[in-house]
């Protein structure tokens, strides 16, 4: 398939596959089974520029797009989405300083950012506020110096790790979803501390993490964008952000086609490779256009994003939600043609099976998203576009 | 510190054709590689002008697609590359191969240190450090594992010998080679791509190095291959089948007609 890709996003994917390949491949197995946090190979990401992908230029990034982003996290994702995941919450946390920091916020934080000497994170989901967004109890009470910082953030990929936290909080209760505003709060900051980590069915290398702020004095030039949007701004970002999980969906759903691939082509069963069963056949052939389809969805997506459109909330739930399931399916397919070997720890695809997992449900469960994609379909049926 | 890194493109594969006619390597027909031993002195120039500052150049002798893997070593941290490349160059030994490096890096400028690879894995002779270091009047240290101290005139290295560690110190300027167990080479960066796209890497002839054409290449050369050959194979496995019992018999059996094995004992079975 011929993706229209430059010359550079070219040049970008080979090296990010290329890393992917040489310095992930190795430890996959040894991450997933010790959970340990993957510091090594995020430091040859680093060298490699693999961070400034998404910062602009004049912040020392290389000023790529979603596009360019969506391109590295399916490579990593295509050999462990535990590693891709810990590179994208980078992203992530960066994305509100980029889009509504001040100059001064993204000259102190998006250089090293860029560089992959600080990661960043962001703290939005509660214990009482997962869907239900609106619901966050954290509060940030306006004193004098700052804002003081109190609650707990639930399930923060890169907790304990990142130095940069982008938290949202409540800072006007009676205003509802008006009444929040986003903060970088920055690792060590008294009062800021680390719950327990979280042990999870998939994608183990990376860190999740409970964020505890007690009494957290945040000083007033942290406060990102205007008093009361950070609702607005989160549901933005994460519209942008979205198309980043279908890629890891498509990069998982990748590898476990080319590992089913492989395993069935040399698996002798019937005095035949299994490759060459029909029933196979039609599950192999099934697996890559649902992969295909997927890629093709997420970069169209990204690319309506960096082409500078104004709303694109349908587009990349469309891409997160169509590639999740994808990526579901495939890799449940892959396990299944794999049949012991694929249920086998020593084989690759029952951790892409367990990694799929988690991109139906974060940055937006399916169900919500498809429940927002209803919505803006009837919304333009009205419009009559 | 200017440093020079010695490289050379490699067949990346064993499997490689002989020209009949000149005995050496037919180059065009393989995907080429830059030399496994030269990836860590690469890396090791970089982290040396990393902790103190400087330039390195890479310099190569060889054909003109050897530019490309110029372009890698830039885009690896290489600050600039020279390639030597000619027609005339073609078919030097490690004696002329050596010469005329040393021509080259003595026309980069002032230099520190060259670090060279221990050896290539086509040609695996490992001459061409030390011959170098003999041309360009310089110490030489082989087999080097760490670079610990440089100081304005010196180098602290630690070496590999046969039972351990030697650590040596030595004036600058001066050659090493590098072994494998000195660092891991680290990828390309995209920085480091996008400087190698736009690299001008100037392609050196002999005249350009102030070298008269009868004095490099093939024509020039000490040595010459006479003849590359497969071995015949004069001795052959032989798989013996059967269960182990029967296995052992046939190979005891074997053993004694071969007059290698003692007869039969008494009590044996």
């Amino acid at each position: 398939m011929d993706y229209g890709l430059s010359e550079e996003q070219l040049a970008l994917r080979n090296l990010a596959r290329r890393i992917a390949e040489e310095r992930v491949l190795p430890v996959r197995a040894e991450l997933d089974e010790s959970e340990d946090f993957p510091w090594s190979v995020l430091k040859d990401l680093a060298d490699s520029d693999m961070f400034r992908v998404f910062v602009p230029e004049e912040y020392d990034g290389l000023g790529g797009g979603c596009l360019e982003l969506c391109l590295v996290v399916e490579e990593l994702s295509r050999v462990c989405s535990g590693v891709a995941v810990s590179y994208a919450a980078s992203a992530l946390g960066a994305y509100v300083l980029l889009e509504y920091g001040s100059e001064e916020q993204k000259q102190r934080y998006l250089p090293d950012i860029a560089a992959g000497k600080r990661l960043a994170a962001f703290g939005l989901t509660e214990p009482a506020a997962g869907s239900d967004v609106a619901a966050i109890k954290t509060t940030a009470e306006k004193v004098s110096g700052g804002y003081l910082l109190n609650g707990t953030k639930q399930f923060i990929t890169n907790g304990g790790e990142a130095e940069i936290y982008t938290i949202i909080a409540v800072t006007d209760p009676s205003r509802g979803p008006r009444g929040a505003s986003a903060f970088i709060v920055e690792k060590d900051t008294p009062g800021f501390t680390f719950g327990k980590k979280e042990k999870k069915m998939g994608i183990r290398a990376s860190s999740t993490r409970e964020l505890v702020f007690r009494n957290c004095l945040v000083p007033e030039q942290n406060l990102v964008g205007r008093l009361g949007t950070g609702f607005i701004m989160t549901m933005r970002i994460l519209d942008r952000s979205r198309p980043g999980i279908g890629a890891q969906a498509v990069g998982i759903a990748q590898g476990a086609l080319e590992a089913a691939v492989d395993y069935t082509a040399q698996r002798i069963q019937f005095g035949q490779p299994l490759i060459s069963l029909p029933v196979v056949q039609q599950k192999i052939a099934d697996m890559a256009t649902r992969a295909e389809a997927a890629r093709l969805l997420v970069y169209a997506t990204a690319r309506t994003i960096d082409g500078g459109a104004r709303s694109f909330s349908e587009e990349s739930a469309m891409a997160k939600v169509f590639a999740s399931d994808a990526a579901m399916k495939v890799t449940t397919e892959a396990v299944q043609v794999c049949g012991g070997a694929g249920y086998m720890r020593d084989y690759p695809l029952e951790k892409m099976m367990r990694d799929a997992k988690i991109t139906q449900i974060y940055e937006g469960a399916n169900e919500v998203l498809r429940g927002n994609i209803a919505v803006a379909v009837r919304k333009r049926k009205a419009r009559r576009e | 510190m200017n440093i020079v890194v010695c490289l050379k493109q490699v067949p990346g594969t064993t499997e490689v054709s002989i020209d009949p006619e000149t005995n050496t390597l037919r180059r065009g027909e393989v995907k080429s590689i830059i030399n496994p031993f030269d990836t860590y002195a690469l890396e090791e120039g970089v982290r040396i002008r990393e902790r103190y500052g400087g330039r390195v150049t890479a310099v190569s002798m060889g054909p003109p697609q050897a530019a490309e893997m110029l372009r890698e070593a830039i885009s690896c941290g290489a600050d600039d590359a020279v390639l030597l490349s000619h027609p005339a160059f073609a078919g030097a030994d490690t004696l002329v191969t050596s010469c005329t490096l040393s021509q080259a890096i003595r026309k980069t400028g002032e230099w520190d240190v060259v670090i060279c690879g221990r050896q290539t894995i086509d040609g695996d002779t490992g001459q061409v450090g030390p011959e170098l270091a003999e041309w360009l009047e310089a110490p030489f240290v082989a087999y080097v594992t760490a670079v610990e101290e440089v100081t304005g005139s010196t180098m602290r290295v630690r070496r590999m010998v046969e039972d351990g560690h030697e650590v040596v110190e030595m004036l600058l300027p001066g050659v090493i080679s590098v072994v494998k167990e000195i660092n891991v080479p680290r990828l390309p960066s995209l920085r480091g791509l996008a400087r190698a796209r736009k690299a001008d890497i100037p392609v050196w002839t002999p005249e350009d190095i102030g070298l008269e054409r009868d004095t490099v290449g093939l024509a020039a050369s000490a040595t010459k291959v006479v003849r590359v050959f497969f071995p015949e194979r004069t001795r052959r496995g032989e798989m013996i089948e059967g269960d182990p019992k029967g296995q052992v018999e046939a190979l005891l059996h074997r053993l004694r007609s071969a007059g290698i094995a003692p007869g039969r004992r008494d009590g044996d079975d």
